[in-house]
This record gives structure tokens, sequence and C-alpha cells, in this order.
């Protein structure tokens, strides 16, 4: 225990609240909260810490940029997949609104992405090399051949020009479009923020439903019912993949899951999952309806539920990085399980 | 400058045999990265043991390679004002105060309860008196020891910052260390959450990210790093890093016998999560009271498992939109 000796009243031993002390388990002991039904990912741990500082630093990227692109890069890589597949069963409506959606989508990507840069002027950098090893290094490869060709099946699709360079544009958007929506979970999972890094199994799953959802979503607000019949599929298949493996994410990430549970994450996090659900039964029943209404409800709802997703998630890892004990307790119980409960 | 530290290959090359390019010990990192003919890999020993607390490391840094002031602000949480390593503090002097005696060391006054001709007898046999101690003063006080530990990046063998780093701005020196272009460094801040000890920083009004180059220029012409040149005790050694280990091996030793039991290494296995450290320490407590991770591992470890698995989760992804449209064909267009 540390703690001044000199103090006016003469205390001894009084432990002002940012001791450092001594050993692995003498820190602040973490209080077990009494979650409403959840039980604890992990036993209660005990941990160190210097005076409670964050071991890791917080990534700098701004939410609005980043969280926004996790959610417009997903609406953008699965519209493209609807584009495609409306475009070749003859629904032309569908088709547009893809089109539109994943080329306005992945335009606002874009910029937010060279806006979040600490040296917009120098995005060029990101072509410099090619590194499998980085993830956003691969991101910027796969956008430069993705953007374009969104632009050019949407542009194609409005001016009712080059039909042929617009279906070829259309199926190569498709091609590329689920990896666009996938690997923005590598992109995240790639880092040493443990909300972010235990979850890199299933994330990209999690980002498959919610991009399908999304995508889903913007299709039944702006195509009519007669068209979005894969629409309303698709947002019940993205929806129960979705929250299926995002419930499977929380339960294999152990202590990394916490910051998911906690605070403005939490609210997030289950406000997505209300929309997410709720927009996808919607969704099925807006088929038997004539009227619209209930089809742009959906929409509306699976959009906002995907996107609130993504900003969960992101605030989670934020939240994960400023806290030593997300680094601290994990790699103290994996040191101590792999010294076979030597370190006591 | 060069790009071929990037650790471009997934797997090992079985043609160069630079095997472990993500994880694993690697023991040539310049070769793997490229150099033909690279001088020892370099690296930092910091003994923190004999650590003052000076900060002339501090300081010598900052002046040896300009880096810019970043707030001048009381922590009241010790003489640490520095706070930690950023982007504007690439030497970190840490301070910890325990209430513990720091081995056989009798700083009290108490020696009454203490036989001395056992506890010398028990000298160099490693059971360490330094639990039995506790010497009290007349008036109740236990003992005081402060703990100061030199922090700095760890040049690790396998870096997630220059792995993940997209412009190739982070690159592998010739002497194995990791050093930042600032002339490529467009601030994209992916570096900054892939370090798994939270090092590198980007700099606010200035968009890039910065952090140690071990003095890349200094190294270049055969000088050491301002931070050890300046240490007054020698607690950060310079070397190659073999020498280094060695040396570390043998103080550890030689503090182990001396009575304290709590010295130990960190970051100095090659078969860590990082496949060892360039600049690694010798700690007095275990490491998270310095505010070092216990056990890091390198985020890029399980990069061909996310890969893969972002590609079935596409796969997915598209097979779901086939069966969206498909059923419908079946069932007639609603």
């Amino acid at each position: 225990m540390s703690g001044s000796d000199v103090t006016r009243k003469g205390v001894e031993g009084e432990r002002p609240g940012r001791d450092a002390v001594t050993g692995e388990a003498a820190g602040r002991r973490r209080r077990r909260r009494g979650g409403r039904g959840e039980r604890s990912m992990v036993p209660d741990a005990e941990f160190s810490s210097y005076y409670g500082r964050p071991i890791l630093k917080k990534p700098t990227w701004k939410a609005l940029d980043i969280a926004g692109y996790l959610y417009l890069g997903g609406l953008a890589g699965s519209s493209s997949l609807l584009a495609a597949g409306a475009q070749a069963t003859g629904r032309p409506v569908l088709a547009r609104a893809a089109k539109l959606g994943a080329a306005g989508a992945i335009s606002l990507s874009l910029a937010a992405l060279v806006h979040d840069l600490g040296r917009p002027a120098r995005f060029m950098n990101m072509l410099r090399v090619f590194k499998p090893t980085s993830p956003m290094s691969v991101g910027s490869w796969l956008l430069s051949g993705y953007a374009p060709l969104t632009l050019a099946a949407a542009a194609s699709d409005v001016a009712g020009r080059y039909r042929l360079v617009g279906s070829a544009a259309t199926a190569g958007a498709a091609v590329l479009g689920p990896a666009v929506v996938t690997y923005t979970a590598v992109l995240i999972s790639d880092t040493a923020v443990p909300s972010w890094h235990e979850g890199h199994r299933q994330m990209p799953y999690v980002f498959a439903g919610s991009g399908a959802t999304a995508a889903a979503g913007l299709a039944l607000a702006a195509a009519p019912t007669a068209q979005t019949g894969p629409a309303r599929r698709m947002a019940v298949l993205g929806a129960a993949l979705e929250l299926g493996t995002f419930q499977l994410m929380k339960r294999r990430m152990g202590l990394a899951a916490e910051p998911l549970e906690k605070g403005r994450p939490h609210v997030m996090l289950r406000t997505a999952e209300a929309l997410t659900a709720g927009g996808a039964v919607l969704a099925a029943l807006s088929g038997r309806q004539r009227g619209r209404a209930l089809a742009t409800v959906a929409g509306a709802a699976l959009l906002t539920g995907s996107a609130a997703l993504r900003f969960g998630l992101f605030h989670a890892g934020v939240a994960s990085a400023e806290d030593p004990k997300y680094t601290v307790v994990p790699q103290r119980e994996r040191l101590r399980a792999r010294q076979g409960g030597q370190e006591a | 400058m060069t790009d071929s530290g990037s650790g471009d290959g997934l797997r090992a090359r079985p043609d160069g045999g630079h095997g472990n390019q993500l994880y694993g010990p690697q023991h040539d990192v310049a070769g793997a990265a490229g150099y033909p003919d690279s001088p020892p890999r370099m690296g930092f020993f910091t003994d923190t043991s004999v650590c003052i607390g000076c900060k002339a490391c501090e300081v010598a840094c900052k002046e040896w390679n300009a880096v810019p002031e970043d707030g001048l602000l009381l922590t009241g949480m010790s003489y640490d004002n520095t706070q930690g390593l950023g982007a504007d503090t690439w030497r970190h002097v840490a301070f910890i105060e325990q209430r513990k005696p720091l081995g056989g060391q009798e700083p009290g006054v108490s020696h009454e309860d203490v036989d001395v001709f056992d506890a010398a007898g028990r000298l160099g046999t490693g059971s360490a008196p330094a639990g039995q101690i506790s010497p009290l003063a007349p008036d109740g006080r236990t003992e005081l020891r402060w703990l100061m530990s030199s922090d700095v990046c760890k040049h690790c063998t396998h870096a997630a910052c220059l792995d993940v780093c997209p412009t190739g701005a982070l690159f592998r020196t010739e002497f194995g260390t990791v050093v930042v272009q600032e002339d490529i460094c467009n601030g994209c801040g992916y570096c900054v959450p892939a370090c798994p000890y939270g090092v590198i920083d980007q700099r606010k009004d200035d968009g890039r990210v910065w952090k140690c180059t071990l003095c890349y220029d200094r190294l270049g012409v055969g000088q050491e790093p301002a931070c050890a040149k300046a240490c007054p005790t020698d607690s950060i050694q310079f070397g190659p890093l073999d020498e280094l280990r060695e040396r570390a091996e043998d103080r550890v030793a030689r503090l182990r016998a001396a009575g304290v039991a709590d010295a130990r290494l960190y970051g100095e296995d090659p078969t860590d999560g990082v496949g060892g450290d360039g600049a690694f320490f010798l700690l007095l407590d275990e490491p998270e009271v310095y505010g070092l991770p216990p056990d890091p591992v390198v985020t890029t470890r399980d990069l061909p498992d996310m890969w893969r698995h972002a590609a079935l989760a596409a796969a997915s992804l598209a097979a779901l939109a086939v069966t969206s449209f498909v059923r419908s064909a079946g069932r007639g267009r609603r």
C-alpha cells in the first residue's frame, strides 16, 4: 500500500484513490454488477495498473467518420448485390435504387475516410504500396476498384446509355461488394483494442448480416412492394445472421464483451438489436400490404439499426482501450494458465 | 528508404529461410525485412533497478529529436508529470511508490528483530529475506520503496504498427528498429490502436504519428541514442541485442542472489507474443504496475484467421443474396 505518511492530520496508511501497489493482484477489486440477467463472462478479478492509466492508446479515429464508414461500406457492398440480382431478374426500380444507394454510400465513405486522415492531402499515399498485412491497405485497393464500378453502374442506369458497360460494372460491383462489407470487420479487429480484437472470428459475419439488413432497408424504403420481394427476404436472412452471430461473438469474447454491455455502447447495441429484429418482422409483413407505409417504416428501422450496431461497436472498442482492466486481466489470466498456476 | 520491411508475406517464405513473418521467434529481423548484409540488431536494455528517476533521458530525447513541448501540468499522482509515452514523449520515466522493502536493503531503523548472522548465511542462496524483513519504524510506519523506470518504444520483432501501416511510412531499419517516415505518413492513425503497448500516437496539430526512432540518425553515424548517452547510471544500456540479453541475464541473476527476489526481465524472450522486444527491461514488480501489458501479443498473429473468416463471411453474404432472389424465382414474383 502506498500513501502519504506526512499529512496534516498525521493519518497513516490512508490510501488515496490512486495507489500504485505491489504485485499483480494488489489493485482495485472488480465489482460484479448485477446486470439484468446477464451472467458474468469471467470470474471476478483483481489487477494492478499504473495509477489506473490506460495501457493502450485509444483510437484517434473520429466516430462519425470511421463508424460511419463501417456502416456506409456495408450498405454499399450489400446494395451492389441487390442491384445485380434486381437487374438479372428484371426489377428495374429496385436495381436503380440499389445502384444509386451503393454509389452514394461509397462516395460518402470515401469522403469520410479522407476527412479522417491527419494529412488529407496525402490520401494518395494509401496506394503507394500493397500490403496484405494491413487491412487498410487491402481496403484502399478494394475501394479504388469498387467505387468506380458503382459510379459507372449508377451513371449508366440513370443516363440510360452504355447499357453493356453498365451491366458489366453492376456485375463487377456485386463481385467486390461482399468483400467491401466484410473486410471492415478485419479492419477494426486487427488492432490491440480488446473489444474489437477478441471478436475477430465472428465480426465479419455480424457485419455481413448488418450490411444485408441495411441494403434491404434502403431498397424497401425506395422501391415499390411488387419489386422488393428479394429485399424482404434479405432483411430476414440478414437479421438472423447478424443477431445470431452477434450473440455468439459476445459469448466468445470473454471479459472484452463487458464494454458492449455497459453505458452508451450498450444502449446503442440494444437499440440496434431491437431495430433490426423489429425491422425484419415489419419487412416480412410489408409484403402483404398494398401500400408502402409499412415497408418504409421497416426500411428506416433496418437502416438505423445497422448504423447503431456499427457506432455501438465502435464506442465499445474505444471504451475497452481506455480501461486498463480489459488489457491486463485477460493477459494475466492467459499467463497464469500458461504457467500452470505457479504465479498466484 | 525501403518498404521491404512491411512483413509482406502472410506465411513463412520457404525460399529465403526467413520464417515467422507474423509471429514467433525471428532471429534475423533485418534479413527478413530484405537487408542482405545488415549490422547486428541494436536495442535497449533498461535496467530499472539502477534508475534514479532523473529524467535526463526524457530531456535528452526531446532535445536531440526536437520533440515539441506537450503540456506542462502537474498530475498530482507522483513525480511523474509526463504521464506516458505518446507522440511528443518518446522516453517516459514512471514513478511508483510502494510500502515494501527493496530486497534485503534496510533503509529503516529497527534492527533488533533481525538475526544478521542468519541473514548473512543465507546471502547468495537465492532465498531472499525480502518478505521477512519488514522493518517498522518506531512510529509504526512501514518502509517505502520507490520504483522508477524509463519506458520507451519496444521496437518489437513483430511490430503491429509496422504490419498495419497502409502507406509504408513505418519501416524496419537495417538495425532491426522500427521508424516512421514523416514525409510519407498520412495520419491514418491505424498504428495507434494496433500497438499492444500504447506507444505510438498522433500529434494533434500535425496530423501525423510519431514515436521513438531509437535515434536512427545517430545510429547511422555510429553513435548511441541520446537517452542512453545521457543516462547517468547506465540504467539505459544500448548495444547489440544479443549482447544486451546476456548482460541482462547476468544482472537479474546477481540481483536475485543479492535478495531482490522481485527482479525479472520483461520483453527479452524471443518466444513471447511479439517475438521479443528490441527494447527490453529489468523490472522489480509485475509489468502492469509500471503500465506495461503483462502478456502482449501482436494483433497480426491472428490476421490469417481474420482474412479467412472475412472471406467466408463474404461468401455467406453472396449466398444469402442469391437465396433471396432464387426463392422468388421458384415461387413467382411477389
